[in-house]
């Protein structure tokens, strides 16, 4: 089975940074001011950022793909 | 994770909400909340305002989840689209200009000052005794209120919010996130 990791939104991020004050393992990082990004070979799928966005635009997929 | 020291930047705000309920004129200081972010970002082209030193969203964060009166449902989606956020920052500036527009009134003496606060642009709520000096001109005094007004309207909005739905949702709708997103978008635009 594919490894499931957190998948972001982009276009409906608001680039607040909840994700990445939550993130056990400093995996996300918001780029540009746009935007924020998971870093797929950090990231271990625990689902912090999942329930910290308060847009709800993560969610947990194989290898980052969807949404 | 060890804690910095702008993670006690909640503080501040919580400070500020209440200065506001003795003196009217520290509402001034609550223009430090609207320079910082958009000089960050267009300095620095960053939202490091929002992700590091929002002290109004460490407060949110602190009433959802350190004493657990956030339902942590997810915002609904009308909520977080695009015509929603920008049109809300349309909204907060129209009513930005108009409080200035006040002052203004006061300042050309065609208005005498109003000393109210302003909840939800709708509810005047006497506010009389916070006017302590009356020795500044009366459109500061008009601005201060006035500006109050909006902090704490908005703090409404945001506690409202943040009890509905997840902690910080304030933060999908902040009109100063947008704005301040909206730059980064337009500066890394002008870099490609």
């Amino acid at each position: 089975m594919a490894k499931r990791i957190a998948s972001i939104s982009g276009h409906e991020c608001v680039a607040c940074g909840c994700c990445v004050k939550v993130c056990p393992r400093n995996a996300i990082t918001i780029r540009k001011g746009i935007h924020a990004v998971v870093d797929s070979s950090k990231c271990t799928g625990c689902g912090s950022c999942v329930r910290e966005c308060p847009a709800s635009v993560i969610a947990l997929s194989e290898s980052g793909v969807g949404l | 994770m060890k804690n910095k020291w702008y993670d006690y930047l909640w503080i501040a705000s919580a400070l500020y909400l209440s200065l506001g309920f003795f003196n009217i004129l520290f509402a001034w200081l609550g223009l430090i909340c609207f320079a910082t972010p958009l000089l960050i970002s267009v300095i620095t082209g960053s939202k490091a305002y929002c992700n590091k030193y929002c002290g109004r969203g460490q407060l949110f964060d602190l009433l959802g989840k350190k004493l657990k009166l956030s339902r942590n449902k997810s915002i609904p989606q009308w909520i977080r689209s695009k015509w929603f956020r920008y049109g809300f920052l349309t909204f907060f500036m129209l009513m930005f200009m108009l409080m200035i527009f006040n002052s203004v009134l006061v300042f050309k003496d065609v208005k005498s000052l109003s000393q109210a606060v302003t909840l939800l642009w709708t509810f005047r709520i006497p506010w009389h005794w916070a006017h302590k000096i009356t020795e500044v001109p009366a459109w500061v005094s008009q601005f201060a209120f006035g500006f109050y007004s909006v902090m704490l309207t908005s703090t409404i909005l945001g506690i409202i919010t943040m009890l509905l739905y997840k902690p910080r949702s304030w933060c999908v709708y902040c009109p100063m996130g947008t704005m301040t997103q909206l730059i980064c978008k337009v500066r890394a635009g002008a870099e490609k």
